[in-house]
């Protein structure tokens, strides 16, 4: 890995960083660059250690151990000066709900040190911008889910972010509000908005991010584009057999050659190989009597599973 | 550094006047108990006992409790916003988890709501002031100066009352605070002297900062400079800033973990 390189655009820049909590290590001295007009992904499952590092890096969480640096300074030393270049969409909602749609945009604006005339303009930009104008005198609590995670996008943006950090955005979200959300945010990275997100989903990943760490236990396990961690860790296709009535009592022997390699689930194995059609044959005739099977294209969740031998959702 | 951090506790102040621009109503009914006391205590009670000796000097009794009331409407106006306005926010709405996540920190945000706490002390105190002149309850022109003096009443309450929040763990320890104020409101030379207490007692009521304020506000109403008023502003002042440092530093083990 060449470091100096990547340190010259480098936004954020995290060494050795360390967070505990007690005797629990939540964040466990993991290394990573967020490069300027990038879209960068920690991938992981719940208790990974993502919403931890984010509030390092948005100064609301002293680490433990280790090197921070964000836009040229430490968020233990420059904290202000650091927030007022973040913009941050927390895990949790955290709308202001005695406040109206816009008013939650204005009162935002004003934590920032903002004029009240250009907060009032940038607002109003905002909501058009993700379809809230309409809403912009309700109340905060009748939106919906959708809706709700759009104003708080558009809030964390009042102050026109060099970063912009989202916590698990889509968590929570049906499918249409969620495709409406990945639009925003493509929109937004083409504007030239260097945006870090964490998500649990790996199609979110693979859909938004131009760069990645797979995040496991407070660890970072690897890290790379989608299309070189996937290149990397799994094999072209992958077969997967269901068995509901459990995979236990299938024998390692009768799994091996298959494919390239395989993973044991609960009621799935998953056999990762060049040729999925070929490998289910093989699979019959190594005497596997599934009661489904289906073929696909490797994607994360198979870089996961690969690296941590667990499924992201599990 | 005080001009760099007084526009963002300012900033965190404007939040509650946008809140409160739409809920005036909820503030106009705090400054109600006070007058009701003023009626039922002060002219009810007052008409059966008439006057009161106050240094040396025979004073109608309502003329003696008004400014007692006062003074506990300033306290009363402060604590409420920043127990349970503040619970609310700390809690259950994550307000400041949000607020937390742009420039402000935790100082500039306990300097904004301890602010707009002591507005609403500072408001309820010039309204009861005006029913005082309405009723002619108002012996000196210096009278005029307790609108000031309850800025130290709102700050000793506002701040100890947020310091006690950040350690109530759910809406029912509201409890605690109550327990606190309403023998605090009717023993602190409120309804009669202070004189009244034998011993060592009547030392400790000296010591409530309720009492403390009740007679600053006292002495002013009735045209009486004292040294003894020092005593009351240094005590007031010395339990906010002991309250404010404690509340700052519990909101930074709360929220910055
Ligand atoms: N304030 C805290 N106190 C104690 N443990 C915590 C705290 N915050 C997080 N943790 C622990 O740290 C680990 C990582 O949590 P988190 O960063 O929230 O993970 P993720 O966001 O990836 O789900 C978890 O084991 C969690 O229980
Ligand atoms: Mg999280």
């Amino acid at each position: 890995m060449n470091l100096s390189t990547s340190n010259a655009t480098a936004l954020i820049r995290a060494r050795g960083l360390t967070k505990t909590f007690g005797s629990r290590t939540a964040v466990d001295a993991i290394n990573f660059d967020v490069r300027d007009g990038e879209f960068f992904g920690f991938l992981g499952p719940n208790g990974a250690g993502k919403t931890t590092t984010m509030r390092m890096i948005a100064g609301v969480s002293p680490r433990t151990a280790g090197t921070l640096e964000i836009l040229g300074s430490d968020p233990d030393t420059d904290g202000p000066r650091i927030r007022g270049q973040l913009g941050v969409v927390h895990q949790q909602e955290t709308l202001d709900q005695e406040l109206t749609v816009r008013e939650n945009l204005l009162i935002f604006g004003r934590f920032f040190g903002i004029e009240r005339k250009e907060i009032a303009e940038r607002a109003d930009q905002l909501l058009e911008l993700f379809q809230l104008s309409d809403r912009a005198k309700d109340q905060v609590e009748p939106l919906s889910g959708g809706m709700k995670r759009r104003l708080s996008i558009a809030r964390s943006l009042i102050n026109a972010p060099r970063v912009l950090m989202l916590d698990e955005p889509t968590t929570g979200l049906d499918p249409q509000a969620r495709h409406l959300l990945w639009d925003a945010l493509q929109r937004l990275k083409r504007s030239g908005t260097t945006i870090v997100l964490t998500t649990h989903y790996m199609d979110e990943a693979e859909q938004l991010c131009d760069r990645l760490v797979v995040m496991d236990q407070a660890k970072i396990v690897a890290e790379g584009s989608p299309r070189q961690l996937i290149e990397e860790h799994a094999s072209r296709e992958v077969l997967e057999l269901r068995f509901p009535e459990g995979t236990s009592r299938i024998s390692k022997e009768t799994l091996d050659g298959i494919g390239d390699r395989y993973e044991r689930l609960a009621e799935r194995v998953i056999i990762g190989c060049e040729n999925g059609e070929a490998a289910h044959a093989r699979a019959l005739e190594h005497g596997l009597t599934p009661e489904s099977w289906l073929v696909r294209r490797s994607s994360l969740e198979d870089v996961f599973l690969r690296l941590t031998g667990r499924s992201l959702d599990e | 550094m005080i001009a760099s951090i007084a526009p963002r506790a300012l900033s965190v102040f404007e939040r509650n006047v946008f809140v409160y621009r739409r809920q005036w109503l909820m503030i106009a009914t705090g400054f109600f108990e006070p007058l009701f006391f003023l009626l039922g205590i002060g002219f009810g009670v007052g008409g059966v006992i008439g006057t009161l000796p106050y240094n040396g000097v025979e004073v109608p009794y309502a003329a003696f409790v008004a400014p007692a009331l006062l003074a506990s409407a300033a306290m009363n106006g402060a604590i409420f916003d920043s127990t349970f306005n503040v619970f609310y926010k700390l809690k259950y709405a994550r307000v400041y988890d949000a607020i937390l996540a742009t420039p402000v920190s935790v100082g500039d945000l306990a300097v904004g709501e301890l602010l707009w706490s002591n507005l609403r002390g500072v408001i309820y105190a010039v309204a009861f002031l005006i029913v005082m002149f309405a009723f002619g309850l108002v012996a000196s022109p210096l009278a005029l100066l307790t609108p000031f003096a309850v800025i130290f009443i709102g700050f000793a309450f506002g701040a100890a009352g947020f310091a006690l929040t950040t350690h109530l763990r759910s809406w029912k320890d509201f409890d605690f605070i109550f327990i606190i104020l309403t023998p605090l409101f009717l023993f602190s030379a409120t309804f009669y002297p202070v004189e009244i207490y034998p011993g060592a007692l009547r030392y400790v009521v000296e010591l409530s900062p309720l009492t403390r304020g009740t007679h600053l506000i006292r002495s002013l109403c009735f045209g009486d400079l004292n040294l003894l008023m020092l005593v009351d502003i240094g005590f007031l002042a010395l339990i906010g800033l002991l309250g404010y440092r404690h509340a700052v530093s519990r909101l930074g083990k709360l929220l910055l973990k």
